[in-house]
């Protein structure tokens, strides 16, 4: 366990000032080292460094970089999504308490490298003491000329606004965000065109993570050689934080190399187990929208393509273990709750099949489930999924198809028995 | 129209127009700044706010009541707002919902008739790690048992 870790040495009270910053992280080194740099020398240093986006997509942050138009008649705009909705997702929070400016330093340095001087920090609603937090960040940074005009000399501008969003999970979904951040209801819009060519109040803008922007100093400050080296697959550059949860001794946020552990190693090694020593029953791996794993799926390595491979994925790297006494129907039931609330209700498949979803599940808990409502679960997922604007359709049927599929003897016993076996 | 939005707000308003490029963009912030007035948003509030950005009032009500943070209708002094998620129901967040409506003698969703307390289900929070959590008013508290539960509300009585 002794490898290079970036972040989590810094995650407590004493780190946020911009003092700490400046004599303890290089604060401020890799901005004006990239304002001297030409704008595409940048682009091609997050190439090199394969940096995937943290939020969910894994996106490589580098290509993203490089859709902006040179040329734009109209201003250009660098969003950092601090939404951090997705269930089980609580790292980026740890990185705007405690680091605060590292993630102002990441937004300057994109901010130039796509040749825009405005940037907004969009974040959740009930983040309201990150928010405090951040400002008085963003407050110092611009006392001391890290942010505003002539930055460190260099000439170039940049302004930054944190900008509170009002409680809804859509937010996310980078569109929805661009939607909620012009004063609008939170509905993602129709790509294309995509945000690169048409974002925010209609120029051409970059969504980026609240972890994605924060790599960049260090990216900047050592290399993406050195970056890329970190993971230890070829693909994934840097580290990653993993947020752990649910029934593990140990829960919390966890630094890895990008690839560095399977997901039994995470729990066991890492998270001290189950708690009470009891048997593992499920892993959902990636947020609450990743299809779930049995107890015999773990031996995978907790990275983007090893996930994908076996058919669920890492998305926001955020583990929630389930041990087993826990009834996995209750816990799909509240997992499809979620995705009927927060659907925005553009699209009727997610409208009203998250919905439908959601009742049967209600009933096959309470013990009134029919023989045919498993089939006609898969049904309906089925006609959810790939077939609405954006991912909230395709993260409510995974979930469900998946649960469906590999515990249905759970979902048979509740049927059969007209009750929760475990009750 | 009697106006009922503080100076406060107005000027908290003008310091935000230069950051953004249109005036409905500042929505949101204005909702926020108008519920911290008022601890929710009367409709003569909503009026106004959209008489100061420029747009139908319809136009307010339909993105306050897209967001569940605004409140369209009274709360309590004090607002719980008890995470249910997955993360959170692991850890026990269902007995805590269960044992708040016990002792304060309303279901989620309602008010003491005292208008102390307004109790209510949240979606994830975000503080997975030290589930379970919830919200008073704006302050988070994690790590909840129904004992620190109960601390906490007998100081607020």
């Amino acid at each position: 366990m002794s490898e290079t870790t970036l972040y989590i040495q810094h995650f407590n009270e004493e780190s946020r000032p911009l003092d700490y910053y400046l004599s303890k992280m290089n604060g401020y080194v890799a901005a004006k080292k990239a304002l001297s740099m030409q704008q595409d020398d940048i682009i091609n240093e997050v190439k090199k460094s394969n940096l995937r986006g943290r939020g969910g997509a894994g996106f490589p942050t580098g290509m993203k970089w490089g859709f902006i138009p040179k040329q734009s008649t109209k201003p250009k705009y660098l969003v950092c999504n601090a939404d951090e909705s997705e269930p089980g997702t609580f790292k980026d929070r740890d990185i705007m308490r405690y680091t605060p400016h590292l993630l102002i330093e990441g937004m300057v340095i994109g901010g130039y490298a796509i040749g825009s001087s405005i940037g907004y920090i969009y974040i959740r609603g009930e983040y309201t003491r990150e928010a405090k937090l951040l400002q008085a960040a963003i407050d110092e940074a611009y006392a001391k000329g890290y942010l505003g005009k002539n930055i460190l000399g260099s000439g170039f501008n940049f302004d930054l606004t944190v900008h509170r969003g009002a409680g809804a999970y859509i937010c996310g979904e980078e569109t929805a965000l661009l939607n909620s951040l012009e004063g609008k209801r939170g509905e993602p819009r129709v790509k294309p065109p995509f945000p690169a060519q048409s974002g925010a109040f209609a120029g051409p803008t970059i969504v980026n993570n609240v972890e994605t922007l924060a790599d960049v100093p260090f990216i900047i400050n050592q290399g993406g050689e050195w970056f890329a080296k970190l993971g230890k697959l070829e693909k994934s550059g840097g580290t990653r934080l993993i947020s752990i949860s649910g029934h593990v001794k140990k829960p919390g946020v966890y630094e890895l190399p990008a690839g560095g552990a399977t997901i039994r190693q995470l729990i066991y090694d890492y998270c001290g187990g189950i708690l009470n020593d009891r048997k593992l029953k499920a892993v959902i791996p990636g947020g609450s929208s990743a299809p779930v794993l049995t107890a015999d799926e773990i031996d995978v390595i907790y990275d983007i393509e090893p996930l994908m491979k076996i058919g669920t994925m890492m998305g926001s790297a955020a583990i929630m273990v389930v041990s087993e006494d826990y009834c996995v129907v209750k816990l799909i039931k509240r997992i499809t709750k979620f995705y009927a609330h927060e659907s925005c209700g553009q699209c009727t498949p997610c409208r009203e099949g998250c919905k439908w979803m959601e009742d049967i599940l209600h009933r096959i808990e309470d013990g009134h489930g029919r023989d045919q409502d498993l089939t006609m679960l898969l049904d309906i997922a089925d006609n959810i999924n790939g077939k609405t604007l954006c991912a909230l359709g395709d993260a409510a049927a995974g979930p469900v198809t998946s649960f469906v599929k590999k515990f249905r003897a759970d979902f048979e016993a509740h049927i059969r028995g007209g009750k929760c076996p475990s009750a | 129209m009697a106006k009922v939005l503080s100076e406060k707000f107005y000027a908290e308003m003008k310091k935000l127009e230069p950051r953004y490029p249109t005036k409905v963009a500042l929505l949101l912030p204005a909702l926020h700044q108008a519920q911290e007035e008022f601890g929710w948003l009367p409709p003569e509030a909503m009026d106004e706010v959209g008489v100061y950005i420029g747009i139908h009032p319809a136009q307010v009500r339909e993105v306050a009541s897209f967001y569940t943070m605004y409140n369209l209708k009274p709360v309590g002094k004090y607002h719980l707002k008890i995470c249910t998620n997955v993360a959170c129901c692991l850890r026990g967040a269902d007995e805590l919902v269960e044992h708040c409506e016990k002792k304060l003698g309303i279901r989620c969703g309602e008010t003491t008739l005292d208008k102390k307390f307004t109790l209510a289900e949240e979606e994830c929070l975000g503080a997975c790690g030290t589930a379970p959590a919830m919200m008073l008013n704006d302050d988070y508290h994690e790590n909840l048992s129904a004992l620190k539960l109960d601390q906490l509300l007998d100081g607020l009585r």
